[in-house]
């Protein structure tokens, strides 16, 4: 590998792990504070219990989520030091305001978690809250940066190719932030809600004999297909958003996911097949008639630009058109696998789910995970060679230092590493305190208030 | 005041937060290794106990410096980067280890002895890695060619390990000062006496090597010794508050033996005017020789934003901080529990 691709592979790697944790740290709150309401209107106390110990799997989380986050952070500059000097110059703002969004959430986390016998009940949710909202905030911050990146805004060059006239705010809401932000946010939020209800689909196939933990199980998997199939449906229609903007904004990213060549009007929608690029023919796809143009413009005789208008050398990567269809693909399938799985509740009441149907459920948390994966990939590669999309090439954003090669292969064991000690210990931490003992401690009420949560 | 100095102002005081709270927290890392193996030992878990809320916060204004400074100084990135790749990276996945585990520990005790090794010698480490950014950005130390990183040469280097031993001799005497007050705040007498030692004799060795430093700057960072020399009333005066702090050390006060909140707060002080000087004696440079601040600063439409972002931040802020230290660094429910 050269250093330019092996500085990809590390970033990428990195940003790829550290995504993991940081959705779930957006989505995972988000469930809790949705269980606390259903708490408030059930007034069913499991819903406290559930919102309890998913707190304790966030903070378990949060472990890993913080010191990758430095990772990026710091690798951004070591490996990218040209991308930058444009930062520094242009979208300063969200990199900075993100990190108060950090505090908020490092100082309420350690609060709620190491003090939460010595709260008041109302700081004890406002905690929460805080911890939810640093979140989501970092979330939609690093966005921005991301969104400027693919639609560069705020700033004039002049003659000399220096950087003139910058307006932040402008550079902030640059114009495919608002789709790029509510997509991350939604789709976090669905994937915190689909891993819940894969991990309860999972405990139901184990602990079928136990009557009140299936129940409890049921419980958490009904609240989270409703959040997950809710969040699902609004991922896809603000995702159809997102394609508006990149047909407005990077026609070349919306052609390469379509495996668009020829610019044409009543452009078909092109599902699954291998770009070739040497005949310039995508391969083996499925298309619909009319559909792409629609989806791009709303307009069936909408002219959607094939990658043939484009200089070759400024052709986006291939693979981004399976990315992009594995993405949707899981979203469409997630939506109607959660209204099935409400469906067959309804019908069937009270009688146990069929297990086939479990064993489906169970892969939502994996798939929506992987969604999240292939979106990201699909933005970073999609806008490849540029790392400023029309400004800067990423082959002239990277660092001259050599010997990446060697730190390339000690952060991915690092990350195995954190992996497998991630999941050790949840299972170490949660079979200390099984659910059957907190369920009977729930209802006698010897429910231990104000426990600190260690 | 250009904005330069006024941005630089910003980043010495993140660069001085946080080498107060990182020489704190990861002092305390090493202190709980020392003591916490000890079965029974107050000093070790009270250093445990101050580090598990703490850490978390500590490492955002690791990365409140780096984004910082990218922010304000953007073209200082270029050669920092090349400069740097092989500390940072180092102290990345140290700072990954120690971080997962402290949070791993606490929520699975079989991993509280790995902890406590780990914490502790990655407390030694990343400290002492984070500390070589000041020889290489006074001079010497890039090749002039590519700017890469001379490694072989900082690392034969004397001054080299005579800024390693300051940087480690006044985190193990920060910390060891922080936990001495810590713990008569725990009202724990045993656990004070312990810390109180360890700042007795770490304290003038902290001023001999510091000094030694500044005597065996080489060559290339002579400009920064000449200039140092001539803000030598600063750190005389730094000098006086050591010897007023270390005196509080022997002062008869009600709850005992020595005056610990006075000889920190005194510790600090010494600590603010002594990286002042050196922060104004390495005026003009960011890094010498290539770049000056005015060379490195950004454009002042982003200037303001930042500035303004900063007002808004803090505003929103400080009232979480003041939660936080009634919580841990004050309530008495937390500093004693057993
Ligand atoms: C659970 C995850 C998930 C799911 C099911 C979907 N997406 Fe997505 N998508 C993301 C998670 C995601 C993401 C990881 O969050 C991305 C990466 C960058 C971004 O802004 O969001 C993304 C990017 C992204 C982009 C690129 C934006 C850009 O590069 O500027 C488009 C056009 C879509 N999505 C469209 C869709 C459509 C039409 C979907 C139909 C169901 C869909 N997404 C489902
Ligand atoms: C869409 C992608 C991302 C999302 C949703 C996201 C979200 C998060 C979340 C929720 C956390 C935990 C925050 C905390 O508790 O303090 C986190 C940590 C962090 N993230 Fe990300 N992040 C993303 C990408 C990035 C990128 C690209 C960078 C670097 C430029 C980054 C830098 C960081 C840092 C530095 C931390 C650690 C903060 C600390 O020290 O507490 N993140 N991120
Ligand atoms: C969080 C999930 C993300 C993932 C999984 C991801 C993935 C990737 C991958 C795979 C690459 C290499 C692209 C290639 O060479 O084909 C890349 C490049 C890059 N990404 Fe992302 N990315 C993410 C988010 C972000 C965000 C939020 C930012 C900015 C704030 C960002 C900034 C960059 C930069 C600067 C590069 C290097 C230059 C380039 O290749 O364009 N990434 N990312």
């Amino acid at each position: 590998m050269d250093e330019l691709t092996t500085a990809r592979s590390l970033f990428g790697s990195s940003l790829g792990f550290h995504i993991i944790f940081a959705t779930l740290g957006v989505g995972l709150p988000f469930m809790i504070f949705v269980s606390e309401i259903a708490y408030q209107i059930t007034k069913d106390r499991e819903y406290t219990l559930m919102a309890k110990r998913w707190t304790k799997a966030q903070a378990i989380l949060l472990g890993v989520a913080i010191p990758s986050g430095t990772i990026v952070a710091v690798q951004m500059s070591l490996l990218w030091p040209k991308f930058m000097e444009w930062v520094g110059q242009v979208i300063a703002l969200p990199f900075q305001v993100e990190l108060f969004a950090f505090f908020l959430e490092a100082l309420f986390m350690s609060i709620y978690v190491y003090a939460a016998d010595r709260l008041s009940p109302l700081l004890r949710v406002l905690s929460v809250f805080f911890v939810a909202l640093g979140g989501s905030a970092s979330a939609v911050l690093i966005t921005s940066a991301n969104a400027w990146m693919n639609t560069p805004a705020g700033f004039d060059l002049a003659a000399d190719g220096s950087v003139i006239n910058v307006r932040p705010l402008e550079a902030f809401l640059n114009p495919s932030f608002p789709s790029a932000a509510l997509h991350v946010l939604v789709s976090a939020y669905m994937t915190g809600a689909f891993v819940v209800s894969g991990i309860a689909a999972w405990r139901m196939l184990k602990g079928k004999q136990d009557e009140a933990l299936y129940r409890y199980h049921r419980k958490a998997l009904m609240l989270s297909l409703t959040v997950g199939g809710l969040m699902s449906l609004a991922t896809a229609f603000n995702g159809h958003w997102a394609g508006q903007v990149l047909h407005e904004n990077q026609p070349e990213k919306l052609a390469a996911a379509e495996g668009l060549f020829e610019t044409q009007a009543y452009a078909p929608l092109a599902l699954g097949g291998i770009a070739d690029l040497e005949e310039g023919k995508l391969k083996g796809a499925i298309e619909i008639p009319w559909m792409l143009s629609f989806l791009a413009d709303n307009r069936f005789d909408a002219v959607v630009k094939g990658l043939n208008d484009f200089p070759r050398d400024t052709w986006p990567p291939f693979y981004v058109h399976t990315l992009f269809n594995l993405m949707v693909a899981i979203g469409s399938l997630l939506i109607l696998l959660a209204g099935f799985a409400w469906m067959v509740r309804w019908k069937r009441g009270k009688a146990p789910m069929p297990r086939w149907l479990l064993w489906v459920l169970t892969t939502t948390g994996p798939l929506s995970v992987l969604a999240i994966e292939f979106g990201w990939v699909f933005t970073c590669s999609g806008r490849q060679p540029w790392t400023v999309y029309h400004l800067q090439r990423t082959a002239e954003a990277v660092t001259d230092a050599g010997g990446l090669l060697t730190w390339f292969v000690l952060f991915i064991s690092l990350y195995l590493l954190l992996a497998v000690a991630t999941v050790w210990v949840m299972r170490a931490y949660f079979r200390r305190r099984p659910l059957n003992e907190e369920l009977a401690a729930l209802h006698s009420g010897k429910g231990r208030e104000g426990e600190s949560l260690g | 005041m250009s904005n330069a100095i006024l941005a630089i102002s910003i980043i010495w005081m993140f660069v001085f937060m946080y080498a107060i709270l990182g020489s704190v927290d990861f002092g305390a890392g090493f202190w709980g290794m020392v003591y916490g193996r000890l079965k029974d030992n107050r000093a070790g878990a009270l250093a445990n106990r101050f580090l598990s809320p703490t850490w978390e916060v500590t490492n955002v204004f690791l990365v409140m410096l780096v984004v910082t400074l990218v922010v304000f100084f953007p073209s200082a990135v270029t050669s920092l980067a090349l400069a740097l790749l092989l500390p940072g990276s180092l102290v990345l996945i140290l700072l990954t280890i120690r971080s997962a585990l402290m949070v791993f520990a606490y929520s699975a005790p079989r991993f509280q002895n790995a902890l406590s090794i780990v914490s502790g010698t990655t407390g030694l480490l990343i400290p002492a890695l984070l500390v070589l950014v000041l020889p290489v950005v006074a001079g010497g130390f890039i090749d002039p060619a590519d700017g890469r990183l001379l490694t072989g040469k900082l690392f034969s280097s004397r001054v080299t390990y005579t800024y390693l031993a300051f940087g480690l001799a006044s985190e193990l005497f920060l910390s060891a000062a922080f936990l001495a007050d810590y713990s008569r705040e725990a009202e724990d007498e045993e656990a004070y006496l312990v810390f109180r030692r360890h700042a007795i004799w770490l304290g003038p060795l902290t001023l001999l090597v510091g000094m030694v430093t500044v005597l065996s700057m080489g060559p290339e960072a002579g400009w920064l010794r000449a200039n140092i020399s001539e803000n030598s009333g600063w750190f005389l005066a730094s000098a006086t508050a050591f010897l007023f702090g270390y005196s509080a050390y022997w002062w008869k006060t009600k709850r005992g033996q020595g005056a610990p909140r006075i000889a920190f707060t005194a510790f600090i002080l010494q600590f603010v005017l002594a990286s002042y000087a050196y922060g104004v004696s390495h005026l003009p440079y960011m890094i010498y020789p290539a770049l000056t601040l005015q060379e490195g600063i950004t454009n002042p439409s982003i200037f303001r934003s930042l500035l303004i972002s900063y007002a808004i931040g803090l505003a929103i802020l400080v009232p979480g901080f003041y939660l936080f230290w009634r919580l841990f660094l004050k309530d008495k429910r937390y500093l004693n529990r057993g």
